[in-house]
Formats: C-alpha cells, sequence, structure tokens
C-alpha cells in the first residue's frame, strides 16, 4: 500500500514535468500583433536574431558602461527586479534579454529625449544572465549580470 | 478606475517616472488548473510615456515581463508638466492616464 502510493507519486510527478516541456515548447502564441510592435523580434528564439530583427545589427561589444542591477539570488522567477543604466553617449535604445527564457528578448525601451535609465521587473525560467544590451551611434554594447533562480517564473 | 498608478519626482529638469500597471500579463502557456485549457495570452505589447504630449520613452514588452508591471523612467520635464503614460496590448485593449509632476 504504501509502496504503490510511493509509484503513483513519482508517475504523476513524471507526468507533470513532460507536460510542462510540451507547454513551454509548443504553445508559442500567435496573436494579432499592435502596428509597432516587432513581432518577429519578440518571437524568434535565438539570442543573436532577436537583435538582429530589433536592431539590425547583432554581436554586441561587452562594455563597462552599461550598468545591469539585479538580485544575485531571485527567490521567485516570476519577479525580478532589473535596472539597465547605459553611460554610452547617444545611447538610444536598451533592451533585456535572458537566453535561457522560451524567447529571449524580454523588453527594449526606445529614448526620445530620456536619460538611457529603466528598470522593471521580469520573469526567468531559470538561474541565467541578465543581459542589457544599449544601442548607440548604430552599434551595440552590452553587460550582463548572473541571477540565480530558485523557482521559475515560466508557468505550471 | 485607470489600471495606470504613476508616482512622479522632479529633481532638476528630470522627472523620475515610477508606475505600477495592474494587468496580468497573461503568458499564453498557463493552463486554468479548472478546465485544463490553455488561458490566451494577454499582455501589454507597446506603452508609451509622453511629457507635455511629446514622446520621451516608447517601449514594447513582452510575455517576459512580470504580471502588474512595474516602469521606472526618467524624462526631461520639471514639477508641473504633465506626464501621460498609455498602453496597448496584443488583444487590442489599451489603457492612458495623465499625472501632473
Amino acid at each position: 500500500m504504501q509502496s504503490n502510493r510511493r509509484v503513483f507519486l513519482k508517475g504523476s510527478m513524471a507526468a507533470s514535468a513532460v507536460g510542462l516541456a510540451i507547454g513551454a515548447g509548443l504553445l508559442t502564441p500567435r496573436a494579432v500583433m499592435a502596428a509597432t510592435w516587432p513581432a518577429q523580434a519578440y518571437d524568434t528564439k535565438g539570442f543573436d536574431e532577436s537583435l538582429k530583427d530589433l536592431f539590425g545589427a547583432s554581436g554586441p561589444t561587452e562594455s563597462k558602461d552599461i550598468t545591469v542591477k539585479a538580485p544575485d539570488i531571485a527567490e521567485n522567477g516570476a519577479v525580478v527586479p532589473v535596472t539597465i543604466e547605459s553611460a554610452i553617449a547617444g545611447t538610444d535604445n536598451i533592451a533585456i534579454l535572458v537566453k535561457g527564457n522560451p524567447t529571449p528578448l524580454v523588453c527594449n525601451f526606445k529614448f526620445d529625449g530620456a536619460q538611457p535609465f529603466m528598470s522593471t521587473r521580469i520573469r526567468m525560467g531559470k538561474t541565467d544572465d541578465v543581459i542589457g544590451v544599449a544601442h548607440a551611434g548604430g552599434k551595440l554594447y552590452m553587460a550582463s549580470k548572473q541571477v540565480k533562480v530558485t523557482i521559475g517564473g515560466c508557468g505550471g | 478606475m485607470s489600471s495606470i498608478k504613476m508616482r512622479i519626482s522632479a529633481a532638476g529638469d528630470v522627472l523620475d517616472v515610477k508606475s505600477l500597471i495592474e494587468h496580468p500579463m497573461e503568458t499564453g502557456r498557463l493552463k486554468d488548473k479548472a478546465t485544463g485549457q490553455l488561458i490566451p495570452a494577454d499582455y501589454i505589447q507597446t506603452l508609451t510615456v509622453a511629457v507635455n504630449d511629446k514622446t520621451a520613452v516608447e517601449a514594447n514588452l513582452s510575455v517576459a515581463v512580470s504580471k502588474n508591471p512595474y516602469i521606472n523612467v526618467k524624462v526631461p520635464g520639471k514639477k508641473g508638466d504633465k506626464v501621460t503614460i498609455t498602453w496597448n496590448s496584443n488583444i487590442g485593449k489599451t489603457d492612458t492616464q495623465t499625472e501632473t509632476a
């Protein structure tokens, strides 16, 4: 009786893990997109592809002039506070990317007279680098910070 | 009742705009536990912050932004200026809110 119960629990846990994998892989929503929303950049699963779709350039160079503020350990991957600031002259766009997420591009902010600073809260599926990419003068610069995620925030 | 809450603090010629938006930011990957059906995606795609009707920040968000998004930006302006935040979602919903710094 006791051992049967163990087996059943194990079985159902394994089944739900499989369900999660399928849910994450197959069910990318293809909803009607707003005109200005760069759908392709946000739909693609590749890091370089999303940068290329968004900025028309890829292969950002590492820069110390970008500050990525995020916690060392995030207990809840559904709410990870991230602040990105760029000290590079002429920064007109900042994007946040997380390579391990189902779609890497999280958000991007285009600045029109505002300071190249943004702070928000993002979802992360697992422990990963939060990458801040700044677009300045047609070139891309990046900085990253690793965040350890205890509980993933991509679904359940 | 607007879904957008704003707090603006002026420092010299910069307005620090902190905003909380009430929105579920559904990813389209979650299942409704009661019915087993997928909850359709419903998330904010574009968000603009304007000062005195002039756009200062144009943001694109995705499902990877947490629900009830918190947005903090620093826009040019001084006390008395009008700050407007507008969002549009993937299912065509929209909301806007204007507050005076």
